[in-house]
């Protein structure tokens, strides 16, 4: 942090600024001319709130495919299917059993066990092949895509959250001022999208704890840097490419319940998810998980206000920023090398 | 972080017609004495097929094949003597045929400018081939498998863009009505006068990717492919060579796509769809990267396929809608037994057949 102050003082500056003109914007009471000139606070407030919870969900999804890639680069572009395998199984849970917290469990183990099986018998088999093993992960997409088409035909599914969790919730954010009493307004919110994002920031911070602060962690971190050189010191790598596999395919199947719970499940929603989570990537920076969560934020807002205040330029927006990203840092904003 | 070059393994490519290993004697005989039998055969066969074959054949098996075969062309180009996989082909391809439904005429009478097709082609086609190029200077800022990625996210939100844009797109209707001129009196929508005009420009486009592939900057093309470090050493400049091999690709497929949409008669965000996106290298691969004449064969089971898929499938006991499931078990196969598609399947059944058990080598030229 204090490196990158001394090393960018300009760019520093710029970003301090427009974090502080974003806190503003969020907890300060708007005045008259700048409604006038965006509209409601609500309006902004509730965009920022979709687009926060939102990354959220792309860093669940992201931070698998991102772990992935940077220990085995395996691009796998059936990320999005297992995304969306994992809301299958978590609506038919929910909806047979009952039990919403029971769909998280049984959709990461079963999409766990869908990565175990991919690794063990597709992509070991042509391990260091990347572009074959790309091409392979497209098929495999193809006929997930198909076979879940299959099964649980075209119709939109949505997952319901229990009672406990249903309904707005009284935030502590002003949106404006009663003009007759003086009182302050705050804002409602969906309690379930708010206890959402606090698990994804729980998962996210436990990865980050898992990967630097642990021996498992450590063999990873180490994979990634030199994959030959860690096998050569004996480490059972196999067996690390497998869990990792398994554990990135159960974060994405864990994000398909998510998603089914704030959007819908349908056939389309896994090329959704997969790009955001390549745009998440490429802009956070490959393997990285503070990259995906960084890249994650920035996509989620991007495309929550984007779609707020200008709704036919959205998907421009978030294709903008991979593009500046691209043009100015290559390997992404969180990663190495280039 | 650098990635090796994925696709130099399984990519290598030996040029057409074995120019590589051309004998004393092969290189005294003019050009067309050069031309394998079996080419002459095909040629003479493709030319008299509008006797032979129905109207449908003409047009739903061989007007698809000989376009998208066309922009699975320009993907082989890119790939087999780039080393760059470009997912975003078919993308290039719609963005010709909206242009030229956008500049030209059709049912959307608001939207469009109504220019003749001497304006509105050309300049479909510039607009084609500077999309093509400015992606290109964006995927090779990165390299490898990267290009896979970035590609794929600008083919979707080219897609998604284009579902949402109702002022230049017309949203998620798009266009329809958009009819070829009626030059020389023909109508260029009749199934033999269609077949023609799309032979024709698969077969240029053939020719020009061979003829590009054996100049110098296809050669130092595929001098960057194999090993970049090296040619920017001999001072080529390895960008220019990739982004120069992008915009090239993306001039055969905009020609592509304005048959398209004339075909079709109607473009819509779905004809750049994820689905028809992921199709075009799956026709590429199933074809085979090595060689130009891979994506057209590629091109006609793909299609043939898709004609007949429900046939197919209800003779396996499947219901008839389960295509996707079919082409994705195809590719599949292919990409686990036979990384060079269906062509590399072949040349090695030949190759075994013509090694000496002896010495274990390939007997002769190919």
């Amino acid at each position: 942090m204090r490196s990158f102050i001394d090393r960018r003082p300009v760019w520093s500056l710029i970003i301090f600024c427009g974090v502080a003109f974003l806190l503003w914007m969020i907890f300060s009471v708007w005045p008259a001319w700048l409604i006038d000139l965006i509209g409601r606070k609500k309006v902004f407030l509730n965009a920022v709130f979709n687009g926060v919870t939102l990354g959220g969900l792309y860093f669940l999804v992201a931070s698998g495919f991102t772990l992935i890639f940077g220990l085995m680069r395996n691009v796998n572009l059936a990320h999005g299917s297992l995304y969306l395998l994992g809301g299958y199984v978590g609506y038919w849970v929910a909806s047979t059993t009952g039990f919403w917290l029971l769909a998280f469990p049984v959709a990461f183990i079963v999409v766990g066990a869908v990565g175990v099986f991919l690794q063990i018998f597709v992509f070991r088999r042509m391990e260091g092949d990347d572009l074959r093993q790309t091409l392979v992960t497209i098929g495999i997409s193809i006929i997930m895509a198909d076979l879940m088409l299959w099964a649980f035909g075209g119709d939109f599914y949505n997952i319901n959250p229990p009672s406990w969790l249903g309904g707005p919730v009284e935030t502590f954010f002003v949106t404006g001022v009663k003009r007759s009493s003086g009182d302050l307004i705050f804002m409602k919110y969906p309690i379930v999208r708010l206890v959402i994002f606090a698990a994804a920031v729980v998962i996210g911070v436990g990865m980050w704890l898992l990967l630097n602060r642990t021996q498992i962690g450590m063999l990873i971190r180490a994979g990634v840097d030199d994959r030959d050189m860690l096998a050569a010191t004996g480490a059972r790598i196999q067996l690390v490419f497998v869990g990792v596999f398994a554990f990135g395919a159960g974060l994405a199947g864990l994000a398909g319940v998510v998603g089914g719970t704030f959007q819908t499940i349908a056939p389309g929603e896994d090329i959704r998810f997969l790009l955001a989570s390549l745009v998440v990537v490429i802009v956070g920076g490959m393997g990285s998980i503070t990259g995906a969560a960084i890249g994650a934020l920035i996509i989620g807002l991007a495309e929550q206000i984007g779609s707020v205040y200008f709704p036919t330029y959205a998907v421009v927006l978030t294709f903008l920023i991979m593009v500046v990203v691209l043009a100015f840092r290559p390997q992404g904003l969180m990663g190495r090398g280039g | 972080m650098s990635v090796t070059d994925p696709t130099a393994s399984t990519l290598s490519t030996q040029s057409a017609f074995g120019v590589n290993d051309q004998s004393e004697e092969e290189r005294a005989r003019t050009w067309y004495e050069r031309i394998p039998a079996a080419y002459w055969v095909l040629a003479v066969i493709l030319l008299i097929m509008p006797a032979m074959a129905s109207n449908f054949t003409l047009d739903q098996i061989f007007g698809r094949t000989f376009i998208i075969g066309m922009i699975a062309l320009s993907l082989m180009f890119l790939a087999g003597y780039g080393g760059m996989v470009s997912i975003v082909q078919m993308t290039i391809a719609a963005v010709a045929g909206y242009m030229v439904a956008i500049f030209g005429t059709s049912a959307i009478t608001a939207i469009s400018l109504g220019w003749p097709w001497w304006i509105s082609v050309p300049l479909a086609l510039v607009i084609a081939v500077l999309f093509g190029t400015a992606v290109g200077a964006l995927a090779v800022r990165t390299e490898g498998i990267y290009t896979i990625m970035i590609t794929l996210a600008i083919a979707s939100a080219f897609f998604y863009f284009a579902r949402q844009n109702y002022t230049l797109f017309n949203g998620f209707s798009g266009f329809n009505g958009v009819l070829p001129p009626k030059l020389f009196g023909v109508d260029w929508r009749g199934a033999r006068a269609l077949y023609y005009l799309t032979l024709f420009w698969a077969t240029l486009s053939f020719l020009a990717v061979l003829y590009v592939s054996r100049s110098p900057f296809g050669l130092a093309l595929q001098g960057v492919r194999d090993n970049p470090r090296r040619m920017a050493a001999l001072g080529y400049n390895v960008n220019a060579h990739r982004v120069a091999a992008y915009a090239f690709a993306a001039l055969i497929a905009g020609v592509a796509g304005v048959l398209n949409v004339w075909q079709y008669a109607q473009i819509s965000p779905g004809t750049a769809g994820t689905g028809p996106v992921i199709d075009i290298l799956v026709i590429a691969v199933i074809g085979g990267m090595n060689r130009p004449i891979g994506p057209f064969i590629g091109a006609f089971i793909y299609v043939v396929l898709k004609t007949f898929a429900i046939d197919i499938l209800i003779s396996m006991g499947l219901s008839g809608d389960r295509f996707q499931l079919l082409i994705g078990i195809s590719f599949l196969l292919i990409v686990f037994f036979s990384p060079d598609g269906i062509l590399g399947l072949w040349e090695r059944v030949r190759e075994s057949r013509k090694r000496d058990p002896l010495t274990d080598r390939g007997g002769g030229a190919p």
